[in-house]
């Protein structure tokens, strides 16, 4: 049974890397940099569980952590498109304000573990009838709403960004802003737009650990550099959001191995050194972080041999008249 | 956010003109950044003294208590600068990478690794623990060095080999240098099964001004925890001045952040200054770990670092990357650091970093562009 459940919280743990992704890829196909996707995180997952503690209702907490994010998001569009900043600086920029204003309104959120209700978490008792099957189908389909929304994500973003016409013109912006704005496309309206859809996106993601998957807040280490790994996983995905859910979803298996792989006595037949020496769980620790550099350099060799890249009017502010400026 | 709303064009009939941005042909007046980074500053505190409004808090009183805590005294002075120490080589750190358009966000990670570095010596030991300060010190310095050097080449290779965005990797070395220095911590190095390593000999300790007030019995430094550190800090910010403004390959650097194309053509190996320059920029991050533990901690441990790596960036930034004007910068960020020791909630010294940096790059356009002022009935009729 260990192994269903371990499935069970790979696709847990990888909603939240798949929202934050999803944000990433909208956000950067329309050509601007997102940098700032553990700052919308942090502020997302701070406000939903402050305001689902306040109301009571955690879907109330949602809305306000998507509006949070979504918030922050405009800033950040404003910086970029309008004011034509660095839009690293201006993503970097975005987290210290995210990270920073998360601390002060979440000053006294940690008390409150255990007493905020959570989003609701759904279940098909019914599997279980079933032979064989029914009882791993019944651990690995217990999940928290936030994974089904996450799941149900995955076909919608890419039939939009693939197969509908705002979703070309979202394309073209971040590929051709010259000739997307002569096809009287918005070029800097629609820039903001997706700024702040991906900022909102992200949001969720923050969302989905304080108040439904990870419940609780621990300041900073809420969300723990997810959004940093998310940042990464754009680049593995090519912007494509189909192969960046595996990449959610295999680092969510990631992050549940190494702490399952502490427990056991033998490992292998052997020994297991993580229960016998504990401090080298440090190295297992390391293991997610060097798997997103050991990912990004997948990404970006595979992208080059089929000569797929970055957006190519990525991190470039748009002003009629003037290239490449 | 205050700046948007000039930006929206006013309704017609009740102001007759339109603001029009145009990009500037010619350089901007000397005294114009000077004057946009104060402006941004004022903003800024603006804008958190709303923030705090908005929670709850008197936003002045808030200040005036933040000022009293970090510069009202000279005990308070003395902290603020210790805490600037490992501030300037931070802020040093990203402006070198920052030169060559190297988004170097590691430093936090190379002061992580630096702070090990140095701890080497004495737990290793390298050498024995009855040594002279004048064996200490520089071996101590240099192994921090090397180590955070190290981890500033390793996101430098895979970026100038591979093309990996170094934003993510130094990110990622940051956290897997926490990870590193607490296997040391809770392993090998542990005092007793503390979290902590024992304490460093006397000699493997950078002079403090309390030591001085001992040695001579002045009263008035008695207990000052200002460290030598501070002058390593000028001086590795003059250094740097000299190599970034003054030398041939600051001149490499600077040409290769402006135009990678042009200084590709003009021969320059970027492949290598890649590299180099994110071993300098680690290597002086790393010494600011081997300052910190050596003038401040005293011993290997953990968290010995509030965010200085981060802060680092924005130190850069606001000193428009020119290490001399981190020393000053500096001690306005460190007064922060321990103003936010005395006010409640905690986080706003980090809420006011952002919003600093925010303020900061949305003036910069004031740099590039200019707002004209043009009439409705003039702009119709052309």
């Amino acid at each position: 049974m260990g192994l269903f459940s371990i499935i069970a919280s790979a696709f847990a743990g990888g909603t939240i890397l798949l929202f934050g992704m999803l944000g990433g890829i909208f956000t950067e196909r329309s050509g601007v940099m997102n940098l700032a996707i553990e700052g919308y995180m942090l502020l997302g997952a701070t406000i939903s569980y402050k305001i689902a503690a306040a109301t009571g209702n955690p879907w109330i907490g949602l809305l306000a952590g998507i509006a949070a994010a979504a918030l922050l998001g405009v800033l950040h569009a404003l910086i970029c498109v309008t004011l034509k900043a660095d839009q690293v600086v201006s993503g970097l920029a975005i987290n210290f304000v995210g990270t920073g204003v998360s601390m002060v309104l979440g000053a006294n959120l940690s008390n409150l573990i255990g007493q905020v209700n959570l989003l609701p978490t759904v279940a098909f008792p019914a599997l279980q009838k079933i032979p064989t099957i029914g009882e791993p189908l019944y651990i690995i389909t217990k999940q928290n709403i936030m994974v089904y929304i996450g799941l149900a994500l995955i076909p919608i973003a890419n039939w939009y960004l693939f197969k509908t016409r705002p979703g070309m013109h979202l394309r073209a912006i971040g590929e051709n802003p010259e000739a997307a704005d002569a096809m009287g496309v918005n070029v800097n309206g629609l820039r903001y737009l997706y700024t702040i859809i991906g900022a909102a996106l992200a949001g969720i993601g923050g969302v989905s650990i304080s108040t439904a998957i990870y419940p609780g807040w621990f300041s900073e280490l809420t969300t723990n550099g997810k959004g940093w790994i998310c940042v990464g996983l754009v680049i593995f995905a090519q912007w494509n959001p189909i192969r960046g859910a595996l990449g959610a979803y295999f680092f969510g298996l990631l992050s549940r191995v190494i702490i399952d792989i502490k427990l056991p006595r033998m490992l292998l037949g052997m020994n297991n050194p993580f229960f016998f020496v504990p401090n080298l769980t440090y190295f297992l620790e390391m293991a997610p972080y060097i798997f997103t550099l050991v990912v990004m350099v997948i990404g970006a060799n595979q992208a080059r041999r089929k000569r797929i890249g970055a957006p190519a009017a990525l991190g470039q502010p748009y002003s009629r008249g003037q290239r490449g400026k | 956010m205050e700046n948007n709303a000039s930006f929206t064009p006013p309704k017609r009939n009740i102001f007759p003109y339109r603001i029009q941005i145009e990009e500037r042909s010619d350089e901007a007046p000397k005294w114009l950044s000077p004057a946009l980074t104060l402006a941004a500053l004022l903003v800024a505190f603006f804008i958190t003294g709303i923030l705090i409004s908005a929670v709850g808090g008197d936003a002045l009183y808030t200040f005036s208590k933040m000022w009293k805590a970090a510069f009202g005294t000279w005990f308070a002075l003395s902290d603020s600068l210790t805490k600037a120490i490992p501030l300037i080589f931070c802020g040093i750190a990203c402006a070198v990478a920052f030169h060559m358009k190297i988004w170097n966000i590691g430093a936090e990670g190379q002061f992580f690794l630096g702070a090990f570095g140095s701890s080497l010596i004495v737990l290793a030991p390298v050498v024995p623990a009855e040594s002279s300060p004048w064996v200490f010190i520089p071996l101590m310095m240099i192994s921090g060095m090397i180590f955070g050097a190290i981890w500033g080449i390793i996101p430098g290779f895979l970026k100038a080999k591979l093309g990996l965005n170094e934003i993510i990797s130094t990110l990622m070395m940051n956290y897997i240098a926490v990870a590193w220095n607490n296997f040391f911590l809770f392993g090998q190095w542990s005092y007793q099964g503390f979290q902590m390593s024992e304490k460093f000999p006397q000699n493997a300790l950078l002079l403090r001004l309390s030591d001085i007030a001992k040695t001579y019995s002045i009263k008035s430094l008695q207990g000052m925890a200002l460290h030598l550190g501070i002058i390593f800090a000028i001086i590795t910010a003059i250094v740097i001045y000299l190599i970034i403004y003054k030398s041939k390959w600051g001149y490499e650097i600077k040409l290769t952040g402006d135009n990678a194309k042009a200084a590709n053509y003009a021969g320059i190996n970027i492949v290598r200054n890649t590299v180099l320059v994110m071993a300098l920029s680690g290597a002086v991050a790393g010494l600011a770990g081997a300052v910190e533990i050596s003038g401040v901690v005293k011993r290997f441990q953990g968290s010995i670092s509030p965010g200085y790596g981060y802060t680092g960036v924005i130190i850069a930034w606001l000193s428009k990357l020119n290490p001399l004007l981190t020393i000053p910068v500096s001690v306005f960020f460190g007064g922060l650091i321990i103003a936010g020791r005395e006010i409640q909630p905690s986080g706003i010294p980090k809420m006011m970093q952002g919003i600093i940096l925010v303020s900061l790059i949305a003036f910069d356009f004031f740099l590039n562009y200019r707002l004209q002022f043009v009439r409705i009935s003039e702009s119709a009729a052309e």
